[in-house]
């Protein structure tokens, strides 16, 4: 593979080698093992992204998306689930067969997670700022922190997030706080910890639309205010279209199209994508939207070729049998269906 | 306390399923298994006790000084008293005074309980709940043995008043526990959609509230024979439970100490069987509640 | 609702209870079959006595008049005579409680302090050999009747190893110290005077651990669930992918939550102690209440049965508010939230 990273005296990893992806997954597979057998969640995840980029992750809820950001930073609940397969390379360094100390380097400084469901994600019996505290404190560099400068770096991010009195939120409880200053407290934690990327999964989903909204807002601004990578998860595809640059369609573990937003939203290719875009509702044209036929498949017994297949309008003899791989139809879109595999450039 | 549903992502199938999940979810844990066994081994034993039972004569007033205080052996397989009684044998007739301690206690404690606790948690907030809380707290403030032995104390001393006065003291488990579980579910939809529609209250606290209260329920009534039977045997271990020259468990363990260590099996074998009868259970107990859980993805 | 406010009304809840309590109790008793004066004077008394006795005992008034006489004088400090002892109920009560408190304390330091580090242990080798070891362990703990245990602890480390005292708080050739609580114990701390300290210790073990064994696994066994329960929640998946160090969550931010249901049970576990020290104090001959107790019951000693029933709802009662207190130190929810406590 590439060659190994340097270390710098700071202790950062170093700048990713030749290809230059920030996060690369190949063929990822995941299962869960359950009463009668086995989930086969993921079956073979295959992503790609670079520094600065704004990518969106788009699918039905179920398809895997959280559990394929779960296994980026290895804290999937393992029993019950397993990593069966597959690579995740963050600058360069397989993930999956890091050790302790320089993954808890790459947690506590490349990749931070904000969770769904910002109440869940706070620990309800310590402060918002012994938990920011903590997370500053036991960083690589934390160590060489002064008490004053700690205190510093748990504010700052605090301001960013535009919570009101943040000297005050350090001795509020989460149970004090709202829904949407829970969440903010967790985009806090999240900037407090890393800066290279930020995945955030389905920000704002746990709350009310006018939040919500506020929270997307501020993503946006932070998004663009800094230039950290960040990799935004969501079932709504209008989210998606006003913050990232490129995006993936995730379908039953698998992905299924990925393309640049706009090109995607011009030109959807693959008949889920199809789908669901007639699937959102139109303010002109009249008619309701129709949903997509069929359910996600039982991932206990999936189909045997490709999931999507049951569901799909267009489906093919060859469909049943074999599983699509990646078709490069343009330079910023690919699509995995059998439809397109003639029209490789 | 959440309010269990199965995961809904698997199909709940047929009644023959559900009960195939069950089980699958009971015997995952092999200790379960072991006190299911461990549970129809003695209530085996105790049903058929005079046809299974060497001695059956024994149980009752039987007196042998020929044959007394003689250790485990071939044929008194766990020893003799000091009156020639043959331990095993009535450690078998034993078993029934602990189930029947068990299954009377229980029955007559849940159904005021669980109903208290409902009529509370429904009128959460009125003085309707204020009174009946009041009043379970009174009963849970002193610790359990000591106000069973204090209502047993004003009783004549045998197995009914024993079973009665536990009866008395056990009650408020049920309606706190019940309590906590109605208060909260009081507040769902599905309780104001059916005030809404003009369901009569009793339909509401028993048709709605209920059926979703059943699993804690349940787990706690298998969890609360192992510890029935243990406050039994502790009441006629001190006296004031099963009389002698009647079988016992606790009343056995109490004759025996006397004569300790040199008579050691007159104690020993009563007290080991009351382990096994509040282990199984109590495996039993953890085994059902496991069956009851909700499953996680 | 500031911590003060949530103390005072905890301490007038348990007032409250424990009025309710010497009215079930005094009706409980009353209830009983037999002439309380004909019991207080004995059975030879002639005529005029018992009815002077009646008189006094204020027998022919009516129930709630004769609480009335119990409580005016219960507050005084005066809980009437007992029919065993024919001595105040409250000496004989001064006499015999601190010896089955300093059990029962013993044994509630050995189930909260050895109960939540056994269960971290437990759960931080979760599914080793030590957890399964422990978990049998245990199991056998919670099963167990505290008097099983102190007949096998009387057996085999009294009797037949013979490493412990069986008997007794102290050893014949030890002095006692000056009793200033009658926790031997502290007095002979207090009094400078090791050797009774250590030699109390020594004779307090065998029937402590033996009273403390339920607790002690049942401490262990919530400790090891819920934080096995709490090791999936979302915010230690959260900790960690910050960059948390494992053994700081471990240690701070996995534990805290944890021992909240602990503590929450150590007070109902703390009671089925003040109970079981009634049989364990008889199989190991420790002079505590359990005897004058257990006497009193099947004597149907009146005042001492009411006695002893209060004092230890008292006990149990302060233990509870400790209790409470410390869950809500721990829990900033139960602190801070307007609900009423239930």
């Amino acid at each position: 593979m590439s060659s190994p990273p340097s270390r710098q005296d700071s202790g950062h990893l170093s700048r990713p080698p030749q290809n230059g992806a920030l996060l690369k997954i190949r063929d990822l597979h995941v299962h869960f093992k359950v009463y009668g057998g086995r989930l086969r969640v993921l079956d073979g995840v295959h992503f790609t992204m670079h520094p600065g980029e704004k990518v969106g992750l788009v699918g039905e809820t179920g398809c895997g998306k959280t559990t394929t950001m779960k296994s980026i930073l290895r804290i999937l609940p393992e029993p019950p689930a397993r990593i069966a397969g597959g690579e995740i390379y963050f600058k360069g360094r397989d993930v999956l067969k890091m050790k302790q100390k320089e993954l808890r380097k790459v947690r506590s400084e490349g990749i931070s997670m904000i969770f769904q469901d910002p109440t869940a994600a706070l620990n309800p019996v310590f402060t918002v700022g012994q938990q920011l505290e903590a997370v500053v404190k036991y960083s690589i560099e934390g160590k060489n922190l002064s008490r004053k400068e700690i205190r510093e770096r748990t504010l700052q991010p605090l301001r960013e997030v535009a919570l009101p009195d943040p000297e005050r939120m350090l001795d509020t409880y989460p149970l004090q706080l709202s829904g949407g200053m829970r969440q903010r407290v967790c985009i806090a934690m999240a900037l407090a910890a890393s800066r290279e990327l930020l995945i955030a999964d389905e920000p704002g989903t746990s709350l009310d639309v006018t939040i919500q909204d506020q929270i997307l807002r501020l993503l946006h601004r932070l998004v663009e205010e800094t230039d950290v990578s960040v990799l935004l998860i969501t079932h709504t595809l209008g989210v998606v279209r006003e913050m990232t640059d490129r995006v993936y369609v995730m379908y039953a573990g698998r992905m299924v199209e990925v393309a640049d937003t706009q090109e995607l939203f011009d030109n959807p290719l693959h008949p889920y994508t199809h789908g669901l875009m007639e699937a959102v509702p139109r303010l002109t044209g009249g008619g309701v939207a129709d949903g997509i036929a069929g359910r996600i498949p039982d991932y206990m017994h999936p189909p045997q070729g490709c999931r999507f297949q049951p569901r799909c309008p267009r489906a093919m003899e060859v469909c049943h049998q074999e599983k699509p791989t990646f078709y490069r139809i343009d330079d910023n879109h690919q699509v995995a269906c059998f439809l397109y595999r003639d029209s490789e450039t | 306390m959440t309010v269990h549903a199965e995961s809904l992502d698997l199909p709940k199938g047929t009644t023959r399923e559900k009960l195939g999940r069950g089980w699958y979810k009971f015997s995952r844990n092999t200790m379960s298994i072991v006190g299911l066994c461990f549970v129809l081994l003695v209530t085996f034993l105790a049903v058929f006790a005079p046809l299974v039972a060497p001695y059956p004569e024994h149980a009752g007033k039987f007196v042998d000084f020929a044959n007394a205080s003689i250790p485990p052996g071939r044929t008194y397989p766990l020893g003799t008293d000091v009156m020639g009684r043959d331990i095993l044998s009535r450690i078998f007739f034993g078993f029934r005074f602990s189930l029947m301690m068990g299954v009377v206690v229980l029955s007559l404690v849940v159904p005021p309980g669980v109903t208290l606790g409902l009529i509370a948690g429904y009128y959460q907030g009125t003085w309707i709940d204020t009174a009946i809380m009041r009043i379970t707290d009174i009963f849970l403030a002193v610790p359990p043995l000591i106000l069973a032995l204090a209502i047993c104390s004003v009783l004549t001393p045998n197995l009914f008043n024993a079973m009665l006065a536990v009866s008395l003291m056990w009650w408020p488990w049920y309606t706190r526990l019940v309590y906590g579980l109605a208060s909260t579910l009081r507040n769902e939809f599905f309780v104001s959609s059916a005030e809404v529609i003009g369901a009569s209250k009793f339909h509401i606290i028993f048709k709605e509230i209920l059926p979703n209260c059943i699993s804690p329920i349940f787990t706690k009534m298998s969890l609360d024979m192992a510890w029935v039977i243990l406050l039994g045997s502790s009441l006629s271990f001190v006296g004031l439970g099963v009389q002698p020259p009647r079988p016992g468990l606790g009343t056995m363990v109490a004759g025996g100490t006397d004569y300790l260590p040199e008579l050691w099996w007159i104690s020993v074998f009563p007290a080991l069987a009351i382990v096994v009868v509040v282990l199984g259970f109590n495996l039993l107990g953890d085994g059902i509640r496991d069956m009851f859980a909700a499953e996680e993805v | 609702m500031s911590s003060i406010t949530y103390i005072v009304r905890r301490l007038l809840h348990s007032v409250f209870v424990l009025l309710g309590l010497s009215i079930m109790i005094f009706i409980i008793a009353r209830v009983m079959p037999g002439n309380p004066a004909r019991m207080a004077v004995g059975p030879r008394a002639p005529q005029e006595v018992i009815d002077r006795m009646s008189e006094r005992m204020h027998l022919h008034e009516p129930l709630h008049i004769q609480y009335y006489y119990w409580l005016r004088d219960a507050l005084r400090g005066d809980l009437g005579v007992s029919l065993v002892t024919r001595r105040p109920v409250v000496d004989d009560i001064k006499d015999f409680f601190p010896a089955t408190l300093e059990l029962t304390l013993f044994a509630g330091v050995i189930m909260g302090a050895g109960g939540i580090l056994l269960g971290i242990l437990s759960a931080q080798h979760k599914d080793t050999w030590i957890d399964n070891a422990l978990r049998v362990v245990s199991y056998l703990g919670v099963v167990t009747p505290s008097f099983v245990f102190a007949i096998f602890f009387l057996l085999l480390f009294g009797m037949v190893l013979n490493w412990m005292p069986t008997t007794g708080r102290l050893s014949p050739d030890v002095v006692a110290p000056p009793t200033v609580t009658g926790l031997i114990t502290v007095d002979s701390l207090l009094a400078g005077n090791l050797r009774a300290f250590v030699d109390a210790l020594w004779h307090l073990f065998l029937p402590g651990l033996a009273l403390a064994m339920g607790g002690l696994a049942q401490e262990s066994r919530i400790t090891r669930s819920t934080m096995s329960d709490n090791l999936t929640k979302d915010y230690i998946a959260s900790a960690r992918s910050l960059g948390i160090p494992e053994g700081v969550i471990m240690r701070r931010f996995l534990l805290k939550p944890s021992l909240i249901p602990t503590v929450s049970i150590l007070g109902l576990d703390f009671a089925g102690t003040m109970g079981n020290a009634f049989l364990v104090e008889l199989i190991f001959n420790w002079p505590g209440s359990s005897r004058y107790g257990i006497e009193t019951m099947l004597r149907k000693d009146l005042n001492a049965i009411v006695g002893v029933v209060m004092v230890l709802g008292v006990v149990f009662i302060i233990v509870n508010i400790l209790v409470d207190v410390v869950v809500g130190l721990l829990d900033p929810r139960i602190r801070l939230s307007a609900k009423r406590g239930e």
